[in-house]
């Protein structure tokens, strides 16, 4: 029987059935629409982490303080890293850059307008480190770093706080009772949640230790590499030096530890897919109670029809006839919900990207993953109500009240 | 010989027990003959006719139909062969809902995926005397026409033989001999019918009655109805 007949019949005996033919279908309606909007939040939610993590710099090695304690019980961090560590680091093949860190939270002032902030002093390496870019204004040197300038540069939050909305740069600011000169204001990130980096001060780390927090050690060092490949070769050579530096024994602990930003990366990217994962089975499942109610559905159609069917046999249908004729039907019925749903999940993906900053994003990859899994499941689930339908002995059939 | 069928036999087992629903039944009919086959309920008309309509297959014995052995055949074949040499009529007509009645015709052409459906099945519908009904659907139909689109349905595919069961058993007498004096017609028209019912007035259209009784062939009175055909 020719394809296009069979597919006009079996449209019509779902019309003939709209409520019923609509109710099963609305499980791989909710199925494949979860299934997507699930995978676009688990898309969204990769996306979102990375670029966080991007934007704390690029192929980042941070070098902190290692942790004091023994047998689990940690009382504080060591003060161990210098300025002298940081650049002893300068020359190891593969870095791009150092940057030695301290800071903390101080009181920053213009005029009559006071708040506390984060203050960092840096060496000028750090902006490009942290991928940083300006705003307005310009960065501070390697001479005022040595120098121990009295110049700062401000996040865009900082600004707006101090400033009210007028123009930073030029302007006089007190640190701690010191005045810096305002050389520059940096260009937005956008708040990390643990951390703001709009909400800053960077000052020369000269100028840091000396006159506003008057430390001797470093909080962190940062290096740069010149590729996320060599990261790792790098993290050894670092250790090696400061543990020599530091003159550890062979079997000490570290008295650092380098957090190396590729593995950060793939440590949440793996977190992010598990849960992507998750997220992506459990509409599954839903998908697959779907097929059940489709199968269900069709399985009541075959009984309905017993007699149309044995009036099909008599008049030369062949068992294949009867199979192809059912089958199109539960594929049309998945096929169509399938479709539905995934105009649901794109539009719910869509409405969550709209409604909240969260940056749900739907691949293709998942709507034809979720419209094969649907029509899988159509196959699947309308197979057996059809093969019985095919099976039916068509004298049987016609007897059927 | 359209139908040369020789020692049927069909066996059931009820409750432990071996019933013969046909035992050791012979019948021929030939080309161009109107037949009836009739007997009080249970006597086997229904399973002989199952068979000679190719929906079953005989224990033993054999079955010729238009010269070829259909008592082997697997049930694609016989599909085929109900396809193209079996016309059935119903008692309750059986026309699919939701289908015009032209669908309806059209419905063994496109099992046997014949191109010239459409054509065939308004000519059919004209033969039954329904050409300006093709659009209705059965539920907008009379029963007298509704048995009409039946029987259009069952010519369609010039099949060798016309099988009817109960043609008329659920129409009111006057329409009922209308669909008698249409199957008369087709007969006359060179069709060979077979009329399975329990009314003798039934039979009494036809040329020639088998009476089955308890699963056998009690009276075949061939002889007497063709002499009074030939008058």
């Amino acid at each position: 029987m020719l394809i296009w007949i069979t597919l006009k019949s079996a449209l019509k005996s779902l019309i003939a059935n709209k409520l019923r033919s609509i109710l099963a279908m609305l499980g791989i309606i909710i199925g494949v629409g979860a299934v997507i909007a699930m995978l676009a939040i688990g898309n969204g939610a990769q996306k979102q982490v990375l670029g966080q993590i991007t934007a704390m710099g690029t192929n980042l090695l941070v070098v902190r303080p290692g942790q004091r304690g023994t047998g689990g019980v940690i009382s504080g961090t060591q003060q161990n890293l210098t300025v002298e560590d940081a650049q002893s680091l300068r020359d190891i093949e593969g870095i791009e850059a150092v940057s030695p860190v301290v800071g903390g939270s101080a009181q920053v002032k213009y005029l009559a307008t006071n708040t506390r902030s984060n203050v960092q002093g840096v060496a000028p390496t750090y902006f490009k480190i942290r991928s940083f870019e300006l705003d307005r204004g310009r960065f501070f040197s390697e001479s005022e770093a040595e120098n121990m300038g009295r110049v700062a540069v401000i996040g865009p939050v900082t600004e707006q706080t101090l400033f009210a909305g007028g123009d930073g740069v030029g302007e006089t600011v007190k640190l701690e009772g010191i005045n810096f000169l305002v050389i520059g204001v940096l260009k937005s990130k956008g708040d990390q949640g643990f951390f703001n980096p709009d909400d800053q001060v960077l000052i020369p780390y000269t100028t840091a230790m000396k006159n506003v927090f008057g430390l001797t050690f470093l909080r962190e060092i940062d290096i740069q590499g010149t590729d996320d490949k060599a990261l790792a070769k790098i993290e050894t050579a670092v250790s090696e030096i400061l543990r020599k530096r530091h003159r550890q024994k062979p079997d000490d602990q570290d008295d650092f530890q380098i957090r190396n930003q590729a593995e950060i990366m793939e440590a949440a990217s793996t977190a992010i897919m598990t849960f992507t994962i998750l997220l992506g089975s459990v509409a599954g499942i839903s998908l697959l109670v779907g097929g059940i109610g489709i199968m269900n559905i069709m399985l009541v159609t075959v009984t309905e029809r017993t007699r149309e069917i044995g009036v099909r046999k008599a008049i030369g249908a062949k068992n294949r006839d009867i199979l192809r004729q059912f089958l199109i039907e539960s594929i049309i019925m998945t096929g169509l919900g399938g479709s539905i749903g995934a105009l649901g999940g794109v539009g719910a993906a869509m409405l969550v990207r709209t409604l909240t900053s969260f940056p749900a994003m739907v691949t293709m990859s998942s709507v034809f993953l979720a419209l094969g899994f649907s029509a899988a499941v159509g196959v699947f689930f309308g197979f057996y109500p059809a093969y019985r339908a095919a099976q039916l002995d068509p004298i049987e059939a016609l007897r059927y009240e | 010989m359209m139908i040369n069928a020789k020692n049927l036999v069909k066996r059931y087992v009820l409750g432990g027990q071996t019933v013969h629903a046909l035992d050791h039944v012979d019948v021929q009919i030939a080309e161009r003959e109107m037949v009836a086959i009739r007997g009080p309920s249970g006597s086997g008309k229904t399973t002989l006719m199952n068979i000679l309509g190719c929906l079953d297959r005989t224990d033993e014995g054999s079955y010729e139909l238009a010269g070829e052995d259909v008592s082997r055949m697997t049930s694609d074949q016989l599909a085929v062969i109900r396809n193209r040499r079996i016309g059935f009529v119903f008692q309750t007509f059986n026309l699919l809902p939701r289908m015009s009645a032209l669908e309806n015709v059209e419905l063994p052409l496109l099992y046997a995926a014949n191109s010239g459906a459409h054509k065939q099945a308004k000519a059919a519908l004209e033969l039954v005397g329904l050409g300006d009904r093709t659009h209705h659907e059965p539920n907008q139909l009379s029963g007298g026409q509704r048995q009409r689109v039946a029987i259009a349905r069952a010519i369609v595919t010039d099949p060798s033989i016309l099988l009817a069961d109960e043609p008329t058993g659920a129409l009111d007498t006057k329409t009922g001999e209308e669909i008698l004096t249409l199957f008369k017609e087709l007969n006359a028209q060179g069709r060979t019918i077979i009329v399975v019912t329990h009314d003798p007035k039934v039979a009494a259209h036809c040329q020639r009655e088998f009476y089955l009784q308890d699963g056998r062939i009690a009276q075949d009175d061939a002889v007497f109805q063709s002499a009074k055909g030939s008058k």
